[in-house]
C-alpha cells in the first residue's frame, strides 16, 4: 500500500447538497470541503481553479465565498498554476487561513514550500486545508484543444463536461456522450513534467480524492492528516458529506492501488532511462528527487 | 515518531535549563558598567544560561541589510532562538563585536566588493573563523541587486567589482531569495543547530533538511529566471504549478498556458525562483515528514 501514501481512514463519499452534485466531477468532494470550511471559518478562501479566457482553460481563482467556490466546479483536464496565488493569498487578499487544491505535484509544491519557504515569506503557517486530487498526467490547454477538436471532432465551446474512466477521454455536449477516444491516443499530448512524478494519489494533502476506485457519482477519498481528519469528520457531522465505508465496494482499492503501482513505476522507470545509463555517451538529464 | 520524540526531549530539556538560570543575569547596572564591560563582549555567554548552544554571527557585507532584517523579522522567535539554541556573537546593530570571532554558523549577507581592502580580509576571515558558511540571500549566492542592478550606488566611485562570497570562498549553505524568509532563516538556524549538537538521528534530519540547499552552495554563484527554462522546462520536468511565479520577489515571472514566463528585464536574478520549485530539489524523506517537523517547529520556537 506504500504507493497510497499514509492515511488515517479511507471512505466512499459525496456531497450532501444536491446543488454541487448537480456540476460536479464526481462526488463534488473538493467544492463541499471548501464550502463547509469557508462557511465554518476552517479556511478564509480557497485556490482553486477558476474558469479561463477560453473554454476549459482553468485559471488559478481566490474564492472567499461559496458563490465564487461554485464557479469553479468540475475538472478541467489542463494546468492550473494554483501555487501561483499562494503568497498573494496572504497578501492582497490578507488570508490567514488559506485552502488549496491541486494535483499530487502541487501538494508537494506546497510542503515543500512550507519546510523551504525560499520565496514565499510567512506563507508557510497560512495553509489550513490542502485537498490533493488523483492524478495520472495533466494537459497543456493546446493539447487539450486537439484532443477535444480534431480527435474528438467537437467544438470546444459546445462541450459541458469532460471525463477520463474506463480508459477512455470522454467529452459530453448538452446531448450527452458526444465522443469517446481511448486514452492510449492522447498519451503524445501529456505534459512531459507528468512522466517523471511519482504520486497518484497526493500522498500528502490533508484529504485527497478521485473517482477511481468508487461507483459512478461517488469519490474515493483519503484522509491523511490530523487537520484533515478534524474537518472532514465535522463536514460528514454537518451533513456537507456523505460518507461511507470502502468496505465491498467495488473496484474498490484494489484498483487506485493497482494504478498507483502502473503510474509510478512507468515512471520511475522514466527516471531511471533519463539516468542515460545505457548509453555512456549520452549525458544524464537532471534528477530532480534527492 | 521515536526520533521526533527524542528530538522534542532533547529541545525541551533545554528549556528547563535555561529557565533555571536566566535570572541571574540583570547583574549588569549603568554604574558598574566601566570595566565590567569588556569580558561579557569577549565571552557573550550569558553565564551559559543554556549548556549547548550553537554560535551564530551575521556577517555584513555589500547588501542593503534587508536580510538582517528578514532574520530580526521572526519577532519573538528570533528571541525564542537566542534563547534556546543560539548566541549571536556577531551582528551589525546586534552585537557590539567589531572583529569576526570564531563561530559555528556565519550568516553572510551581501557580496564582496573586491576593490575595498576591508571586506576581502573579513570574508577571510569569515572563512577561517566559521565551521558554516551560509550565504544569506541573493547578494551572498548570487550577486543580485549589487551586481545586475548597481543604480550608482557605490559607496565610492572606484568600488565596481562585487563578487558572490561564493567566488572567492567554499560556502556550505545556500539560502536564496531577496529578502530570504524569516521563516526559511529560522529552519536553517533551527537544522544547524540538530546538525551540531543533536543525536545520530538528529543529525541525519538535519542533514537532509540541508542538503538541497548544500547542493544548490556547490551548483555555483550564478541564478536567473532563465534557469526555469534550462533546469526545469527544456530538461522536461516543469508540471506548472505556479512556485516560481509566486517566490519572485519582483514580479518577473508569470504563468503563460500553465508554464512560467519570464520578464527578464526585471529579474534581479536571486535564485528564489528556481530554488522554490518542486522540480528543482525534492526530498521525500523530508517533505513526507512535512506534519510532524511543521509540528516541531511550532513548538520548539514556543518562548
Amino acid at each position: 500500500m506504500e504507493y497510497l501514501g499514509q492515511y488515517k481512514a479511507v471512505y466512499k463519499a459525496k456531497s450532501g447538497c444536491e446543488d454541487i452534485l448537480a456540476k460536479a466531477q464526481d462526488g463534488g468532494i473538493v467544492t463541499s470541503m471548501f464550502a463547509y470550511a469557508l462557511e465554518t471559518g476552517i479556511i478564509d478562501g480557497a485556490i482553486v481553479a477558476g474558469p479561463g479566457s477560453e473554454p476549459y482553460k482553468p485559471e488559478p481563482m481566490i474564492a472567499t465565498t461559496v458563490e465564487e467556490l461554485f464557479a469553479s466546479r468540475g475538472t478541467k483536464y489542463s494546468v492550473s498554476p494554483n501555487l501561483a496565488l499562494i503568497k498573494e493569498a496572504t497578501r492582497s487578499y490578507g488570508l490567514d487561513k488559506i485552502g488549496i487544491v491541486g494535483t499530487p505535484c502541487q501538494i508537494q509544491a506546497v510542503r515543500k514550500g512550507q519546510l523551504y519557504p525560499i520565496g514565499l515569506r510567512d506563507v508557510p503557517d497560512k495553509i489550513a486545508l490542502a485537498l490533493g486530487i488523483f492524478c495520472m498526467e495533466n494537459f497543456p490547454y493546446q493539447g487539450l484543444f486537439q484532443m477535444v477538436e480534431d480527435h474528438c471532432a467537437t467544438k470546444i465551446d459546445n462541450v459541458t463536461k469532460m471525463d477520463i474512466g474506463k480508459g477512455k477521454f470522454s467529452v459530453y455536449t448538452e446531448r450527452g456522450v458526444n465522443s469517446q477516444i481511448p486514452l492510449k491516443v492522447t498519451h503524445k499530448y501529456e505534459q512531459p513534467g507528468c512522466h517523471v512524478c511519482l504520486d497518484y494519489v497526493a500522498n500528502m494533502a490533508d484529504i485527497s480524492t478521485g473517482s477511481v476506485g468508487t461507483p459512478d457519482g461517488w469519490s474515493t477519498v483519503f484522509v491523511r492528516s490530523a487537520a484533515g481528519e478534524a474537518a472532514f469528520n465535522k463536514a460528514v457531522e454537518a451533513g456537507w458529506i456523505v460518507a461511507e465505508s470502502m468496505d465491498g465496494v467495488k473496484p474498490g482499492l484494489e484498483l487506485v492501488e493497482k494504478l498507483a503501482t502502473e503510474k509510478i513505476t512507468k515512471n520511475q522507470k522514466y527516471l531511471e532511462h533519463r539516468a542515460h545509463k545505457e548509453h555512456a555517451a549520452l549525458k544524464p538529464l537532471r534528477n530532480p528527487y534527492i | 515518531m521515536g526520533l521526533l520524540d527524542k528530538l522534542k526531549g532533547l529541545l525541551f530539556g533545554n528549556e528547563a535549563v535555561s529557565e533555571g538560570k536566566q535570572d541571574a543575569k540583570p547583574g549588569a547596572k549603568p554604574a558598574d558598567a566601566k570595566v565590567e564591560q569588556k569580558p561579557i563582549i569577549t565571552k557573550p555567554k550569558e553565564e551559559k544560561p543554556v549548556a549547548d548552544k550553537i554560535t551564530v554571527g551575521h556577517v555584513h557585507m555589500s547588501g542593503c541589510t534587508g536580510c538582517l532584517v528578514s532574520l530580526a523579522d521572526n519577532y519573538e522567535g528570533l528571541l525564542t532562538i537566542l534563547d534556546k539554541y543560539a548566541d549571536l556573537v556577531y551582528c551589525l546593530t546586534l552585537a557590539d563585536v567589531r572583529h569576526i570571532p570564531k563561530m559555528d554558523v556565519a550568516l553572510v549577507e551581501g557580496s564582496v566588493c573586491i576593490n575595498d581592502e576591508c571586506s576581502m580580509e573579513e570574508i577571510l576571515e569569515t572563512r577561517e573563523n566559521a565551521a558554516i558558511v551560509v550565504a544569506l540571500g541573493g547578494c551572498a549566492c548570487y550577486g543580485n541587486t549589487t551586481r545586475f542592478c548597481r543604480g550608482g550606488q557605490q559607496n565610492q566611485p572606484q568600488h565596481e567589482g562585487y563578487l558572490p562570497i561564493g567566488d572567492l570562498i567554499k560556502v556550505d549553505v545556500y539560502i536564496p531569495a531577496c529578502a530570504p524568509t524569516p521563516q526559511q532563516i529560522r529552519n536553517v538556524c533551527l537544522m544547524a543547530y540538530l546538525l551540531l549538537k543533536g543525536n545520530d538521528e538528529q543529525k541525519a534530519l538535519a542533514t537532509a533538511y540541508l542538503t538541497p540547499l548544500m547542493n544548490l552552495a556547490a551548483a555555483g554563484t550564478e541564478a536567473c529566471g532563465c534557469d526555469l527554462m534550462t533546469e526545469v522546462i527544456n530538461q522536461g520536468l516543469c508540471c506548472g504549478c505556479g512556485s516560481c511565479a509566486a517566490a519572485c520577489p519582483v514580479r518577473a515571472v508569470t504563468m503563460q498556458y500553465g508554464k512560467p514566463q519570464i520578464e527578464r528585464d526585471l529579474c534581479i536574478k536571486c535564485g528564489a525562483c528556481y530554488a522554490q520549485c518542486p522540480r528543482s530539489f525534492f526530498s521525500f524523506d523530508v517533505c513526507g515528514q512535512y506534519e510532524s517537523i511543521t509540528n516541531l517547529i511550532a513548538e520548539v520556537m514556543k518562548p
